[in-house]
């Protein structure tokens, strides 16, 4: 697996996507921490993009390089490879390749503005974290649909519909059951809530660092005591892992059965 | 003749020591007896002077009973061995400086103050350093008196078990200057005191209020300063209060405000700066209030306004980076006016380049409505689904109250006299 995930990945690293990625987070970082002299603020700003941008970046060049690689799994396929090497090798490589993409364009300026000795560093790797988990999730659902889907179209609308579900159409539904139940206790319900969508669960695991606790009342109060505590953190990367681990599951069932 | 003269001084002098309408100076050294401050102000004449030589006294409690000043040098320790109030003081015109006051101790039975004045008037108390004192300095029934750079650091860690650092009762035209409370319960207490003045104060890291006023009309305040409080400042049931040039930081809390006004009507508050509150200004039933020139900057709301609030003149004023810019009940019949601020989410445009914005802004958002009802929903703050909502709200106002609205929005900041 490691060869063919080395194979791929310097495929990837090398490409116009990967490089045009890289240098967009690159300006857009450095611009917002030239721009605002606040560092939450920068975060903030950058949790917007990246809570908007990384899914569908990721969910997209995912099934495109899928799609575009398909002759060439196909050609693997026809060696003497393990089906499963061939699939995750591909998997791993476009999401680490994406991942390394964020890491840098993020990373190097706010290693130059200073943010090792800076207090906000905790913040800073939140963001950071939630941004690679967001990648590696979203590659691997986009991944898992475009094996199931043998139509291209048809995978690409049903990455965007998913995409739109989890960035806007949930939040959409959260709001209504919560006006319609608001007379009764509802912390326990939005805590489920937003474990279970994993753009939610970022933004608000990195919203609760940057203090916003304090706006929510008491929800607020259950919130920043579940997610400060270790055992609220714990649920929660593991949720987000989760999130990895059952379409990448799914994946290697399916690459195992599927006909080429 | 030379020599008459200097015998004269002499004689003038030598007349003066005796005579008990000049002023004489008593000097206490600490182990010169037991109670050596007591003894010479039981000793000493009206108008006199107790020079206290620096050193450490540990004393019962002082009764002030004389018109006397009571002066340090180099910062002598008074210290109550936590058993007991130091200095209380009952004559009129008495001063108090330079003194290093500390340890009266906790009592659940008595207000122990580091000094009290008590039925008195024209009382000076400046340049003393009060630690750990349960109430630091105690005003009962006291006017035209000063409390002056006095430093009071308590270390307040329950609300029920500590007291005030500058604590009013029943008083009238006081002058509190350039004082710093720190780590008590309530920074500045203020209970049906009238015509005062609070400036220049820095009040911190006090469990409940950074100043609290009750019942206390005809006051200013301004120029001081109000950080990390429990819940910030609170005004309640006062009216003709001024507030000017105050700063209100970092009051960040699930029941923290900067400014609480309740039941307050009459009052002006200008060019004061909010920054960082959970709450800049909380509202509740008050009115005839104008705010201008006031800086609110990355509050999570910077005015939340309950029922109940009429005539309230928001003018001038410049909202940036707050998470909510106003919570407000609509209600058509209220008479709240909001004009010419400066909103830093405004995204209107100015054709005519008058510096005023050609549409009219809307301040609150319907997300903020949302909030009101269902204080739950905040979780999806900064969520893509609410900026759709907001915009589309935006475009077409539906939901949105119609009086809650600012027809001439300001383009660029209003200067301000605050620097932020």
């Amino acid at each position: 697996m490691y060869k063919i995930f080395r194979f791929y990945f310097s495929d990837l690293i090398r490409s116009r996507w990967t490089i045009l990625y890289t240098l967009f987070y690159l300006l857009l970082t450095t611009g917002l921490l030239l721009l605002s002299p606040n560092i939450s603020k920068v975060i903030i700003s950058l949790m917007n993009v990246i809570l908007f941008l990384v899914p569908l970046v990721a969910s997209m060049l995912g099934i495109l390089y899928y799609y575009n690689t398909r002759d060439f799994i196909e050609l693997l396929l026809a060696q003497p490879l393990n089906r499963q090497n061939i699939f995750l090798g591909q998997y791993f490589s476009i999401s680490a390749s994406l991942g390394i993409s964020l890491l840098a364009g993020i990373g190097i300026p706010f290693l130059f503005y200073g943010i090792l000795s800076s207090p906000e560093i905790f913040n800073y790797l939140t963001l950071l974290v939630t941004g690679l988990f967001l990648n590696f999730i979203f590659a691997a659902i986009a991944f898992l649909l475009a094996l199931k889907n043998e139509n291209k179209i048809r995978a690409f609308g049903s990455t965007i519909i998913l995409w739109l579900f989890f960035a806007v159409i949930y939040d959409g539904i959260i709001l209504l059951l919560l006006s319609f139940f608001r007379d009764y206790p509802l912390e326990k319900f939005t805590l489920g809530a937003s474990l279970l969508n994993p753009i939610d669960l970022s933004r608000i695991m990195i919203l609760l660092q940057l203090d916003i606790a304090a706006l929510m009342g008491f929800t607020g109060a259950v919130f920043s005591k579940f997610f400060g505590s270790g055992f609220g953190i714990a649920i929660s990367l593991s949720s987000l892992a989760l999130w990895i681990l059952i379409p990448l599951w799914r994946i290697n069932r399916i690459s195992l059965k599927k006909d080429f | 003749m030379r020599v008459f003269t200097f015998l004269f001084l002499i004689f003038l002098l030598a007349f003066a020591e005796r005579n008990p309408a000049y002023a004489a100076t008593i000097v206490v050294e600490p182990n010169s007896s037991q109670h050596p401050i007591q003894l010479a102000i039981n000793q000493a004449n009206a108008g006199d002077t107790i020079l206290i030589k620096k050193g450490t006294y540990f004393v019962a409690n002082i009764l002030v009973h004389k018109r006397v000043t009571i002066r340090g040098i180099n910062n002598p320790v008074i210290d109550g061995n936590g058993e007991t109030e130091i200095f209380t003081v009952s004559s009129d015109g008495v001063i108090i400086e330079g003194l290093h006051i500390q340890n009266t101790g906790i009592s659940y039975l008595e207000d122990r103050a580091g000094i009290r004045l008590k039925q008195n008037s024209h009382c000076i108390i400046r340049n003393n350093k009060l630690v750990n004192t349960f109430f630091g300095i105690y005003l009962e029934k006291s006017t035209d008196a000063t409390i002056e750079n006095n430093l009071i650091t308590g270390n307040a860690i329950e609300e029920n078990a500590s007291g005030n650092a500058i604590h009013c009762w029943y008083s009238k035209r006081l002058s509190i200057r350039h004082n710093q409370t720190i780590k008590h319960r309530d920074g500045i207490y203020f209970e049906f005191v009238d015509n005062s003045n609070i400036a220049e104060n820095e009040s911190k890291d006090n469990l409940r209020y950074g100043l609290h006023f009750m019942f206390s009309n005809d006051n200013n305040y301004f120029q001081n300063s109000f950080s990390n409080n429990g819940a910030g400042v609170a005004v309640m049931f006062s009216k003709c209060i001024n507030m000017w040039e105050n700063r209100f930081y970092s009051n960040w809390g699930r029941a923290s405000y900067g400014l609480l006004l309740k039941e307050i009507t009459d009052t002006d508050i200008s060019n004061n700066l909010f920054r960082e509150n959970t709450i800049g200004i909380y509202v509740e039933g008050s009115s005839r209030i104008d705010y201008h020139h006031n800086e609110f900057v990355r509050n999570g709301w910077a005015i939340k306004m309950s029922g109940g609030c009429l005539d309230n003149h928001v003018l001038l004023n410049n909202f940036s980076g707050n998470s909510f810019s106003l919570s407000a009940l609509a209600s058509s019949t209220n008479s709240n006016t909001f004009s010419h601020n400066f909103w830093s989410d405004y995204n209107g445009y100015d054709l005519d380049k008058d510096n005023i914005g050609d549409i009219p802004h809307r301040p609150m958002k319907l997300f903020d409505q949302v909030v009101q009802k269902t204080p739950e929903a905040l979780v999806l703050l900064r969520s893509l689904f609410i900026d759709l909502l907001n915009f589309s709200e935006r475009v077409s106002p539906i939901f949105t109250p119609e009086n809650i609205c600012d027809f001439h929005p300001w383009i660029t900041p209003v200067q301000n006299a605050v620097e932020l």
